[in-house]
């Protein structure tokens, strides 16, 4: 346990040292959500109707941002290899190292959320909503996400190939968290959504890491 | 006669379990082929105990790529590879326990310090290894002053000295794999390699290295080349 809490461990002291780049996400996810408001104009019932699906995107656009590099530098630097090689199964470290790519990158987004609700003139159940669909989505992001970054960990400027491969593995996750929060705008249950978005976690949770360490093994190759 | 055979059973086995305790390294039938183009084929290579084996090769002769194999990294188009008995690709955190694989690529953050890099390094590798005891190697590795400086604002061979130094730290390895160690380092550094190389083979360890300069290990050596093959 101690062995995987140095790789949290690690992960974080990188963050800090990074913290400007830790930044950018976050700031285009705030700068997104703010140009809304400005283009569709100041109506309230209008950025209450679409404000579900604009945090929704653009939190999936900020994290896939910020997901490109979980594994680049230690890809660059021969980290991974010694990951590779060391006492700990792979699948460990990289459920450790989304984990806690989902504490530094995500968690404060979740903690903004409510100024940008506010913003999108979002009701109270609208953000109990949003928060419980964040709650159980971004992990799912991060999990599926990090198949992705590996797979293309070795290849320059892998950016875009990343959002092309995986936006489209987001469109269930995203349709269950809008369908939820709309639900709650108009006082239905969505208990359904949130059980969905719940067996997408559990899926993620027990199918993704040895995905990724497999893919990272092939990255290497 | 039974019981003459029963004897010579029981010596047969002992003398495959010693074959295997001495055997550090074992590969077989290995082939490589990379962007079409054929590196090695059926290559087979043995590392006994207290052994150096030099490998040869001109550039992309696969030097690198036999190596990365041979510790499990990247994976052979055929063939098998066992370190002290245990297959790399069945297993490689148990194959890899007895090795330390140093290739071209440093496997320190130029974020952290030298400190940070070697006390993660000992802990993903099971390593009770003091704070002290890293600050002592750190300045046996002429880095002293320096382990608490982040690595990207060392040189090129400080760097290479800070992973270096993992040579220093882990006592149990049977098996050192190094690719290239002596690449930009200086004369006294690089003798003080080869001091270390030769006093893990004398203790028994196995080497298995590349290296474009003149080695001077007083220890025995054998050389297996690779062909460049077009």
């Amino acid at each position: 346990m101690s062995v995987l809490w140095s790789y949290c461990k690690r992960d974080i002291a990188l963050a800090y040292r990074q913290r400007a780049e830790l930044m950018q996400p976050l700031m285009f996810f705030i700068m997104v959500i703010t140009l809304f408001p400005l283009a569709i104009g100041p109506s309230p019932e209008i950025l209450q109707r679409v404000s579900g699906a604009v945090i929704w995107v653009a939190a999936i656009l900020s994290l896939l941002l910020g997901m490109e590099r979980m594994f680049r530098d230690d890809f660059n630097d021969g980290t991974l290899e010694q990951y590779v090689l060391s006492t700990t199964p792979l699948y460990l470290i990289v459920l450790v190292k989304v984990l806690t790519h989902w504490l530094i990158h995500i968690l404060p987004l979740l903690l903004l959320s409510p100024l940008l609700a506010l913003f999108l003139n979002m009701t109270m159940a609208m953000y109990v909503a949003l928060l419980a669909t964040l709650l159980l989505g971004t992990p799912v992001i991060s999990l599926i996400g990090a198949i992705g970054v590996a797979l293309t960990v070795g290849l320059q400027r892998s950016g875009v190939l990343v959002a092309l491969l995986l936006i489209p593995l987001f469109i269930p996750l995203l349709i269950f968290a809008t369908s939820a929060i709309d639900s709650a705008s108009l006082q239905l249950p969505y208990a359904f959504q949130l059980g969905m978005m719940t067996a997408l976690v559990l899926f993620a949770l027990a199918a993704s890491p040895a995905a990724i360490s497999y893919s990272l093994k092939v990255s290497q190759n | 006669m039974v019981g003459q055979c029963i004897v010579f059973m029981v010596i047969f086995r002992r003398l495959i379990y010693v074959s295997k305790l001495l055997t550090v390294l074992s590969a077989r039938d290995l082939s490589c082929e990379k962007q079409d183009r054929i590196l090695f084929e059926n290559v087979d290579l043995q590392i006994e105990a207290g052994e150096l084996v030099l490998l040869r090769g001109e550039n992309g002769a696969g030097k690198t790529s036999l190596l990365r194999i041979l510790v499990g990294l990247s994976q052979a188009q055929a063939g098998s590879v066992s370190i002290c008995g245990e297959d790399v690709n069945h297993d490689i955190n148990l194959a890899s326990q007895h090795i330390i694989y140093f290739g071209h690529k440093l496997g320190v953050s130029g974020l952290l310090s030298p400190i940070e890099n070697l006390t993660f390094w000992c802990k993903q590798h099971g390593l009770a290894i003091s704070h002290d005891n890293i600050v002592d190697t750190l300045e046996t590795l002429g880095l002293e002053g320096l382990e608490s400086l982040p690595v990207k604002y060392l040189s090129q061979g400080q760097q290479r000295r800070v992973s270096l130094a993992r040579l220093w730290l882990k006592n149990d390895a049977k098996l050192w794999v190094l690719d290239e160690p002596m690449t930009a380092l200086d004369v006294q550094m690089v003798a003080q390699v080869e001091q270390k190389i030769t006093a893990f083979l004398r203790a028994g360890g196995s080497v298995l290295m590349t290296s474009h300069q003149a080695v001077k290990i007083e220890h025995e050596q054998r050389e297996f080349t690779l062909e460049y093959r077009w």
